[in-house]
C-alpha cells in the first residue's frame, strides 16, 4: 500500500502556502466538464458541494436523510476553535496548531494539523458572512469561551447548538447552489458502494430508499464525506442512521482504514434506563465545572439505591466517593474526557454504579447550589438541567444527575494523504470520515473546525490538482454503463436479495445491539489483550448468525428501514473486528486508547513512542483474510514528545 | 419513578406508499418502561412485528435528541404529542398513563406528500430555501468575522429564530398547513443581520413566491405553529416577515426589486 | 412578473387585503354601534342623525356605501378565495387536535357567513324597509337643535305649492327611534340581531388583534396586550349593538 503523505516540504507554517501555489489549477471554463460526487451533506460534505459548485463544478451530492439539512453534525453543542486571538490571550495559529497536536498525544499529523490551524480564523469570517448567529458581546463584536481545558478563549459560540447553526450555514450556501442548479442534491440515496476502475475512484452506486431503485452514478472524482462510525457500539451518540457503510466500502475496494480504534467516549451523558435504549444524549461537558462527581463508599449503599431502597440524598457525606477528586486533586472533576470515563467505568464495575442498570454515577450540584443559590446555577445550567428533567423524569436541582460515559466521536477513518486523497486516487475523505487531524484524542470545539476546514478551505484546491492532473481528455468521460460500474451494480442488488432471503429469526437490531455489547466490552474506555482476543473470536460467529438468521421483513422496492439496518449492521459487523485488530496490535496506550498493560501506576496512559509513532492502516485483503497493518511514520519537527500529566 | 412496564393500545396510521389509501390499524404493546422514549417503544413494536414476520412501521427518526428535525409523528391530533417545546424523540412514556390508547399518525399536509405510514416528503422546505434562506456569499473573499459589529440583543433574536430545525411541526398543526413560521424563521434570521440586508427584498418576495408555488396554505394567526414548535420561535417573526414583505412589496410595485 | 400582480396573487398580499378591508369594517361597526347608542337618549337625537346621515351634501352616502359595499365585497371574496385555498393545502387528520387556536380564530369563515347573511336581512329589513311594514309609524318633525332655553328648534323648509304660493312648513323626517323600537319588538328578529352581533363579537376578537400581526404591528410583548384590547372592543361593540333589541324585550315584559 502507497502511503505516501506527500507532505509539501517547507517550513510548517509554509507549507500550505507552497502548496496551494504548486498545486495545477483547472481553467474556470474547463471545471463544468468535471463531474464530483459528494456523499454525505455534514459539515465538510455540505461546505464542500457548495464551494465546488460555486467554482463551477458539476456536482453531485446524496444523503440519507430527507433533506441535507438533517446530517449529524447539526448535534453538536459545544462550540468551534479558531486561533482569532479576539481576547488578546496570546493564542496564535501556532498555538492552536500546538495544543491539537499535543491533545491528539502526538499520533496526528503535523502539517495536516498546522494547515488546520491556519484556516480556522477564515471559516469563522466565512460563518459570519453567511449569517451564522454567533453569540455576542455587548459591543456588538464576537465572544469567546474556553473550552475542553484550553488554556486560551478561542471557541465561538452560538448557545448550545453551534454545530446546528454551522450546518445551517453549510446547507443554506448548498440549497443556494442547487437552486441555481450547480449542485443536484440527491436526498434518501444511501451510497452502497464505491466504484473503482483502473485504480481510480469513478463513482458509486446508490439505493434510492424510496423506491427501492439501485442506480450507478458516474464521476470523476468521489468526495466521502460521511462521519465517523461510533454507532458500532449500538448505544452511541450519534444519531440511528450514522453508519460505517460508505467508509467500509471504500475499504474493501481498496482505500487504507487508519487507526480504527481510536474514538472517543464522553464522560457526561445520560445513562442507559435499560435495555430499550436506542442512543444515548450527551450533556455539555460544562456541567462538570461546577458538578462534584461521586459514587457511594460501599456495594451495598450502591445496591440499595439501584433497589430504589435509598435515594442519594440519603447517603452521608462520609460515605461518598468523590473519586475523582480523591485520585487527581488537582484537576479533580474536570480531568480530562478519558480519564473521568474511565474512572466512571471503573467505580461501576467495582459494582458502586447507581442507574437502576449498575452503570452510572452520580454528578452533584448540591455544593454548587448551596454555595452560589440556586438561581445563579439556573443561569449557567439551566436548559441542560431542563433537557435532564425531559429525559429521566429527575428534577437535578434536588437530587444529583446520574452520567455515563459514551461513544460519541472516531478519530479513526480513512487514510487520506495531505490532499485528502485515499489510498485509491481520486476517491477523497472529509471531516470525521478521515482520520488525518485529530490523532489519538480530539480536543473538543474541534470537531466543527475541521469539518468545515475540509469542505471549504482544503479541498477546493486540492481536488483542483487531482482533476488538473487528469486531463481534459477524460472529463466527465466515465460511463456508468463500464463494466466496473456493472459489477457493483450486480454485487449491491444481489446483497439486498441475500438480505431479503434469509427469513430467519433474529431482527437486525438485536445482532447490532448484541455486536455493540462485544465492542463496549473490548474495545471500549479500556482494552485489554485477552479480552480483544476472545472479541475477534466472537464477532466472526455472530457476522455467521446474521448472514444464517438475520430477517428482514418487506421488500427491496420500497422504504423498507429493516433492510437499510440490515445493511448498515452487516458492514459494522465486519468492521467491528478490524477495530478490535486495531486495537489489539496498537500495543501502547495514547490518547483515547487506553491499553490495560500499558499505565503508569496512578492509571496514566503510557505511550510508545519508540514502537507506535505511527498511524496504522489496514488494507483489506479478502473477506474472513486478516487484513494487513501498513503503517506511515509520524516525525515531529516542531511539537516535541511529551507526557501529560493531569495530577 | 416506578419502572414497570406499561401497556398501551396504538392506532397507527399505515400506508404502503403516496397513492395507496392508509387506515389506522391496532397494535398492543407491553412492558414499556416509563424511562423509554416515544420512538423506542415503536423500535420495540418493530421488533415483535419482524419477529412475527409483520412489515415493520416505518417512521422517520435520525438524531434523537431533538435536534435533527427528522421525527415527525402526530400524536392524539398534536404534532411532537402533547409536551410542549420536544419532539417526539424527547418525548418519554412516563407521560402516558398505562393502559392509555395512543393515536400516531403522520405530519399531514398537501404540501409533505406521504412516502409510507409515518414517513412524509418536506422537500418543500429544502425548495423554500433554495428560493432566498441563504445570504449569497462565495466561499473565501469575505471581510473579518468582527468588521460588522452586530448588537447584541439583534444576534440573539436572530438565534432564537435560526434555531428552527425544519422539523414541519408548524405546518402539521396549522389547520390551514400554513408554512410561515417556518419560513419567516429563515426570513427574520437573515433579514434583521447586517450581512443579510443587502439581499432582503428579493428574499422574502421570493421566498413567499415559492411557499405559494409549494401549496401551503396562508397564515390566518392561529397561533398553533407556535404552540407546537418544538424550538419556541414566535409569531413576532411571522409579524416581521409581513413588515418586510410589505416594504419589498412597495418597492417592488413602485420600482424594482424583481 | 409586474408587481402589483405578484402582491395580489400571493398569499400575504391577500392578507394585507384582509386586513386593511377588516380594519374599515372594524371601525365602521364601531361607528355605527356609537350611532345606535343615541337611542336611549331623547328621540331628537337619533332621529336628526339620520336625518343627516340621509341628506349628505354632494351625495356623500351614496360614496360611502360604495365604499363600504367594495370593502365588504373584497374582504368576502378574498376571505372566501383564503379559506378554500387553505382547506385544499390540509388534508385533515383521523385525530384532531388544538393546542390553543382560539374559538374566535377557528371560526372566522363561519362567522363572516352569517354577518355576510345578517348584513342583507339588515338592509332590507331597516334600510330598504320591505322586511316589515313601518308606515304605519308617523313621520316626525326634525327638530336640529334646542335652543339655550330648553325648546326645541323644528326646522322648516319653504314649498312651493302648485298655485304658485310659497309656504313654510316644518321638515318631517322617519322616526327612526320608534321604527326601531317596532322592529326589535319582534322577538324573532331581535334574537337573530342578538345572535348576529354575537357572531360579530367572535368575528372581531380574532379580527381585530390579527390586523395588527399581519401588517406585521405586533410582537410577543404586545401579542398578549392585544388580544386583549381585540377582545374589549368586540364586546363593547357586542354591547353596544345587543343593549337596544335586549332592552325592547325588556320593555315589553
Amino acid at each position: 500500500m502507497n502511503l505516501d503523505s506527500k507532505i509539501p516540504s517547507g517550513a510548517i507554517g509554509e507549507k500550505w502556502v507552497n502548496h496551494k501555489f504548486s498545486t495545477k489549477l483547472v481553467n474556470p471554463a474547463n471545471k463544468r466538464k468535471y463531474k464530483v460526487i459528494v456523499v454525505g451533506s455534514g459539515l465538510a460534505g455540505a461546505s464542500a458541494a457548495a464551494t465546488l459548485g460555486e467554482l463551477g463544478y458539476q456536482v453531485l451530492c446524496f444523503c440519507y436523510q430527507d433533506s441535507p439539512r438533517r446530517a449529524h453534525s447539526i448535534a453538536a453543542q459545544g462550540g468551534i476553535n479558531a486561533a482569532k486571538n479576539y481576547q488578546n490571550d496570546g493564542d496564535s495559529v501556532y498555538r492552536l496548531f500546538y495544543d491539537t497536536v499535543k491533545g491528539g498525544d502526538f499520533r496526528s499529523r503535523e502539517a495536516n494539523v498546522h494547515r488546520l490551524a491556519e484556516v480556522s480564523c477564515n471559516i469563522i469570517d466565512q460563518c459570519v458572512a453567511q449569517g451564522v448567529p454567533f453569540a455576542r458581546e455587548y459591543g456588538g463584536l464576537l465572544d469567546n469561551r474556553s473550552f475542553g481545558g484550553a488554556q486560551v478563549s478561542r471557541t465561538f459560540y452560538a448557545r448550545g447548538q453551534t454545530g446546528q447553526q454551522l450546518l445551517l450555514g453549510a446547507y443554506s450556501a448548498l440549497e443556494r447552489q442547487i437552486g441555481l442548479g450547480t449542485v443536484k442534491m440527491y436526498t434518501r440515496h444511501e451510497m452502497l458502494d464505491l466504484v473503482v476502475e483502473d485504480g481510480r475512484a469513478v463513482g458509486i452506486v446508490t439505493r434510492n430508499m424510496v423506491t427501492g431503485a439501485v442506480e450507478p452514478w458516474a464521476a470523476d472524482a468521489v468526495l466521502l464525506c460521511t462521519g465517523g462510525y461510533s454507532n458500532v457500539f449500538f448505544l452511541s451518540t450519534n444519531a440511528t442512521g450514522c453508519n460505517v457503510t460508505a467508509a467500509y466500502r471504500a475499504y474493501k475496494k481498496g482505500a487504507g482504514f487508519a487507526n480504527p480504534c481510536f474514538t472517543q467516549i464522553h464522560p457526561t451523558c445520560i445513562p442507559q434506563h435499560g435495555d430499550q435504549q436506542s442512543k444515548l444524549t450527551l450533556m455539555s461537558e460544562s456541567l462538570r465545572n461546577d458538578g462534584r462527581i461521586w459514587v457511594p463508599k460501599s456495594r451495598e449503599d450502591a445496591a440499595a439505591i439501584r433497589a430504589g431502597k435509598k435515594s442519594p440524598n440519603d447517603i452521608p457525606e462520609a460515605d461518598r466517593d468523590y473519586y475523582l477528586e480523591r485520585k487527581y486533586p488537582s484537576f479533580g472533576n474536570l480531568a480530562p474526557r478519558d480519564i473521568s470515563s474511565r474512572a466512571a467505568k471503573e467505580a461501576c464495575d467495582d459494582k458502586r454504579g447507581v442507574a437502576n442498570t449498575g452503570f452510572g454515577v452520580y454528578l452533584d450540584f448540591k455544593d454548587a447550589i448551596n454555595r452560589l443559590g440556586q438561581p445563579k446555577i439556573e443561569e449557567r445550567y439551566g436548559n441542560l438541567f431542563e433537557m435532564y428533567e425531559r429525559i429521566t423524569g429527575v428534577d437535578a436541582y434536588k437530587e444529583p444527575m446520574q452520567i455515563y460515559p459514551a461513544p460519541h466521536y472516531t478519530m479513526g477513518g480513512l487514510w487520506v494523504d495531505y490532499n485528502l486523497m485515499t489510498t485509491i486516487p481520486g476517491c477523497f475523505a472529509l471531516g470525521e470520515a478521515n482520520f488525518s487531524d485529530h490523532g489519538a484524542n480530539r480536543l473538543g470545539a474541534s470537531a466543527l473546525m475541521q469539518g468545515l476546514a475540509d469542505g471549504y478551505f482544503v479541498i477546493p484546491y486540492t481536488l483542483g490538482g487531482y482533476l488538473a492532473g487528469l486531463g481534459l481528455a477524460s472529463a466527465g468521460k466515465n460511463s456508468p454503463e463500464s463494466p466496473a460500474f456493472k459489477a457493483s451494480l450486480e454485487y449491491v442488488k444481489e446483497r439486498t436479495s441475500k438480505f431479503l432471503s434469509i427469513k430467519g429469526k433474529r431482527t437486525p437490531r438485536s445482532l447490532h445491539q448484541e455486536l455493540g455489547h462485544i465492542m463496549w466490552e473490548a474495545c471500549g474506555m479500556a482494552r485489554e489483550a485477552s479480552v480483544l482476543e476472545k472479541a475477534i473470536e466472537a464477532i466472526p460467529h455472530l457476522r455467521e448468525e446474521f448472514w444464517k438468521n438475520v430477517t428482514v421483513t418487506g421488500s427491496g422496492e420500497e422504504l423498507n428501514q429493516q433492510l437499510e439496518m440490515a445493511g448498515r449492521v452487516a458492514d459494522f459487523l465486519e468492521f467491528g473486528e478490524l477495530m478490535c485488530r486495531d486495537a489489539l496490535a496498537r500495543d501502547e496506550s495514547c490518547g483515547c486508547h487506553l491499553r490495560v498493560e500499558h499505565q503508569y501506576p496512578d492509571g496514566e496512559a503510557k505511550r510508545d513512542d519508540e514502537k507506535f509513532a505511527h498511524v496504522a492502516v489496514w488494507e483489506y485483503k479478502g473477506d474472513n483474510v486478516t487484513p494487513v497493518r501498513n503503517t506511515e511514520p509520524l516525525t515531529y519537527e516542531n511539537v516535541h514528545f511529551a507526557v501529560r500529566s493531569y495530577k | 419513578m416506578s419502572n414497570e412496564g406499561r401497556s398501551y393500545t396504538l392506532r397507527i396510521w399505515r400506508q404502503k406508499n403516496r397513492n395507496t389509501p392508509g387506515k389506522l390499524v391496532d397494535y398492543k404493546v407491553t412492558n414499556i418502561s416509563p424511562g423509554s422514549s416515544f420512538l423506542e417503544m415503536l423500535d420495540l413494536l418493530n421488533e415483535d412485528l419482524v419477529a412475527k414476520g409483520e412489515e415493520a412501521i416505518a417512521f422517520d427518526n435520525d438524531c434523537r435528541e431533538g435536534i435533527c428535525g427528522m421525527c415527525s409523528l402526530t400524536i392524539n391530533g398534536i404534532p411532537h404529542g402533547p409536551e410542549r417545546r420536544t419532539t417526539v424523540c424527547q418525548l418519554h412514556m412516563r407521560k402516558f398513563e398505562d393502559g392509555a390508547v395512543i393515536t400516531i399518525e403522520p405530519f399531514r399536509a398537501k404540501p409533505f406528500p406521504i412516502v409510507k405510514d409515518l414517513v412524509v416528503d418536506r422537500s418543500a422546505f429544502d425548495r423554500i430555501i433554495q428560493a432566498g434562506g441563504f445570504i449569497s456569499v462565495r466561499t473565501g473573499g469575505v471581510p473579518d468575522a468582527n468588521a460588522i459589529a452586530i448588537p447584541k440583543d439583534v444576534a440573539d433574536v436572530a438565534m432564537d429564530a435560526a434555531a428552527c430545525i425544519g422539523c414541519g411541526a408548524c405546518v402539521a398543526a396549522c389547520k390551514n398547513s400554513s408554512a410561515m413560521l417556518f419560513t419567516s424563521a429563515k426570513a427574520s434570521q437573515l433579514n434583521r443581520l447586517p450581512q443579510g440586508q443587502a439581499e432582503k427584498d428579493r428574499r422574502v418576495l421570493l421566498m413567499i413566491s415559492q411557499l405559494d408555488k409549494e401549496g401551503f396554505g396562508s397564515c390566518t394567526n392561529y397561533g398553533e405553529c407556535q404552540a407546537v414548535c418544538p424550538k419556541g420561535i414566535t409569531l413576532d417573526h411571522i409579524a416581521k416577515m409581513h413588515r418586510d414583505y410589505a416594504v419589498a412589496s412597495f418597492k417592488n410595485v413602485f420600482g424594482k426589486v424583481l | 412578473m409586474n408587481g402589483i400582480l405578484r402582491l395580489l396573487k400571493s398569499s400575504v398580499g391577500k392578507k394585507y387585503l384582509m386586513a386593511i378591508t377588516g380594519t374599515i369594517l372594524a371601525l365602521f361597526v364601531l361607528g355605527h354601534m356609537l350611532g345606535n347608542l343615541q337611542y336611549f337618549f331623547d328621540a331628537r337625537w337619533i332621529n336628526a342623525y339620520a336625518h343627516h346621515l340621509q341628506h349628505l351634501p354632494y351625495g356623500l352616502l351614496w360614496v360611502v356605501r360604495a365604499v363600504l359595499f367594495t370593502t365588504i365585497v373584497i374582504h368576502i371574496v378574498v376571505g372566501v378565495l383564503l379559506t378554500l385555498h387553505n382547506v385544499q393545502a390540509r388534508p385533515g387528520y383521523e385525530v384532531e387536535g388544538t393546542v390553543q387556536a382560539s374559538l374566535g380564530s377557528r371560526t372566522m369563515i363561519w362567522t363572516g357567513l352569517v354577518l355576510l347573511a345578517f348584513a342583507t336581512f339588515h338592509i332590507f329589513h331597516y334600510t330598504v324597509k320591505n322586511v316589515q311594514d313601518f308606515s304605519s309609524i308617523p313621520e316626525v318633525n326634525y327638530i336640529s337643535s334646542v335652543t339655550p332655553e330648553g325648546l326645541p328648534v323644528v326646522e322648516t323648509e319653504t314649498v312651493i305649492t302648485p298655485d304658485g304660493n310659497g309656504i313654510i312648513r316644518p321638515v318631517a323626517t322617519p322616526n327612526v327611534q320608534a321604527i326601531m323600537k317596532t322592529g326589535f319588538s319582534v322577538t324573532g328578529y331581535s334574537l337573530f340581531y342578538i345572535f348576529a352581533v354575537g357572531m360579530l363579537m367572535l368575528h372581531l376578537s380574532h379580527g381585530v388583534s390579527s390586523v395588527f400581526q399581519t401588517l406585521g404591528l405586533r410582537n410577543e410583548v404586545w401579542r398578549y396586550k392585544l388580544n386583549c384590547l381585540a377582545w374589549l372592543y368586540a364586546v363593547a361593540v357586542f354591547a353596544g349593538f345587543a343593549s337596544i333589541p335586549v332592552s325592547v324585550l325588556i320593555g315589553k315584559l
